[in-house]
């Protein structure tokens, strides 16, 4: 397992794209902090731009990746190696190599401008966001043959998991502005990573403030420890679940 | 060695294997006859455990392969078309697939490599290759590890005389060390000399599978190409 991931790790790294996003966190993160004199403002800035990018970056050159490694998993899948092993090496290299490339371009400028707990939580955010979403990837390309398609399917996901799902849930607290939806909006925001993410950061930045009633409500849940608990494992389950169906898919896939 | 019972498989509508039984034994070279799409390539990526049967099992030294990945190992596949990552070089190719599937100790058979002179070419990038030259890079990882079980899909389309008779020389050897080849190939008169048995697919189904003197009995032709032409008429009549 270990070669194929190390095999993946040269591959991604010889075409150049994740480098190119490495120097873009870097540039961004970097000039978001030198603008503002007060940090946790520069910190803001960037949660928003980490919030859309990495997913967008994440899922989509991770599904071009998996279509263009038809050749190489069509290589791997008549040599004596387990489907499985193929399959998770594949997303341990991207997964890792998109991790590290955000750690670098934006973790790096968070550590050395900011290093609190909010930032270190923007961090870990961001790394966990692009495991997510390379996992989310790599279910939309098994699960479509054709190229376009499987990526205007990454890309339709992204949006969802970015405006759509956003536009969903104001539509939904307008319509039943009547009823106290303050504790299912807990629930709710379980159904999209990204959003779990934003308010985890927003609570620590201490502007929850701004967000009213369901702020509190929000504070009272994800600002206890059970509430923590609870992110960690959704967050978890956003990237075993994903991972594991297309494991499962591609086991029975015709090559 | 190996065994397939009643394996089937559809995409969508199209059947590509319909019920499909054989045995195939040790030191045997065997030519997997038919018209285009009669479920040859399927057939034989399905031992592979490329393509995942709809029903029916295949087994392997008697063990049945669908949860099995390990008797891959004595298995070497020459694809049709031969599809590698585009941005890697011959060279790196062939390391990295010994990386992979060496394990400690195992001599690797470089033979093919060299008599086909890609050593020479080791910095060429797959994606610059000829049709001829990716088939000589295939031929040369499937015979890489000395595999006990030779797929050979359409070995000699796309190279000049002088690889074809290379690799058939190679076939020759190996099948004399007691080896079992499958090959599957349209230019008949090629495998008069090699082949012991003849499986003959229509339309997913296997017609008949003779030992090559049985089949020269039966219809009276010394050539290969002459016997199978028979068998198609007098069916078509």
């Amino acid at each position: 397992m270990k070669k194929i991931i190390k095999y993946v790790i040269l591959d991604i790294l010889r075409n150049r794209i994740v480098l190119a996003y490495t120097f873009f966190l870097l540039v961004i993160s970097l000039s978001v902090f030198n603008l503002e004199d007060n940090t946790s403002k520069g910190l803001l800035s960037l949660l928003n731009i980490v919030l859309i990018i990495v997913p967008l970056i994440c899922i989509i050159f991770s599904t071009i990746y998996m279509y263009n490694s038809t050749e190489f998993i069509e290589l791997l899948v008549s040599q004596p190696l387990r489907r499985k092993t193929i399959w998770l090496s594949l997303f341990y290299g991207l997964a890792g190599s998109l991790s590290i490339a955000f750690f670098v371009g934006a973790g790096i400028p968070i550590i050395l401008y900011e290093p609190t707990s909010t930032g270190f939580m923007l961090l870990t955010a961001g790394i966990v966001l692009s495991v997510i979403f390379v996992a989310i990837a790599l279910l939309a390309a098994v699960l479509t043959r054709d190229k376009a398609k499987g990526i205007g399917v990454a890309i339709l996901l992204w949006l969802y998991f970015s405006l759509l799902f956003d536009g969903l849930v104001l539509f939904l607290l307008f319509q039943l502005q009547d009823y106290p939806l303050e504790k299912i909006m807990i629930g709710i925001s379980a159904f999209n990573p990204v959003d779990l993410c934003r308010i985890l950061i927003l609570l620590q930045m201490d502007v929850s403030a701004l967000m009213g009633y369901t702020g509190a409500v929000f504070k009272d849940f994800f600002g206890t420890e059970t509430g923590l608990l609870f992110c960690a494992s959704i967050l978890l389950l956003w990237m075993i679940i994903p991972v594991w169906f297309s494991v499962r898919k591609f086991k029975r896939k015709d090559l | 060695m190996i065994i397939a019972s009643n394996v089937t498989k559809r995409f969508g509508k199209l059947r590509a294997l319909d019920d499909v039984s054989l045995v195939c034994g040790k030191g045997e070279c065997i030519a997997l006859i038919g018209p285009n799409g009669s479920g040859k390539t399927t057939f034989i990526k399905c031992i592979l455990g490329m393509v995942v049967p709809d029903s029916g099992f295949i087994t392997f030294n008697d063990k049945n392969i669908i949860h099995d990945w390990q008797y891959r190992k004595h298995l070497g596949y020459m694809p049709q078309i031969g599809r590698y990552p585009e941005n890697m070089t011959i060279g790196q190719l062939i390391d990295m697939i010994k990386d992979i599937r060496k394990h400690d100790g195992q001599q690797t058979d470089d033979y093919l490599v060299e008599s086909f002179g890609l050593n020479k070419i080791f910095d060429k990038r797959m994606r610059a290759l000829s049709g001829g030259t990716r088939q000589k890079v295939s031929a040369s990882l499937a015979f890489l590890f000395n595999p006990d079980v030779l797929f050979l899909d359409e070995p000699t389309a796309g190279l000049d005389p002088v690889a074809s008779e290379i690799l058939k020389e190679k076939i020759r050897n190996e099948k004399q060390k007691g080896k079992l080849i499958l090959i599957t190939s349209h230019i008949l008169s090629e495998l008069d000399d090699l082949v012991t048995q003849v499986i003959y697919m229509q339309e997913g189904q296997v017609r008949f599978h003779k030992k090559i003197e049985e089949l020269r009995e039966d219809t009276g032709e010394a050539k290969l190409a002459k016997a199978i032409a028979h068998i198609m008429q007098s069916k078509q009549s």
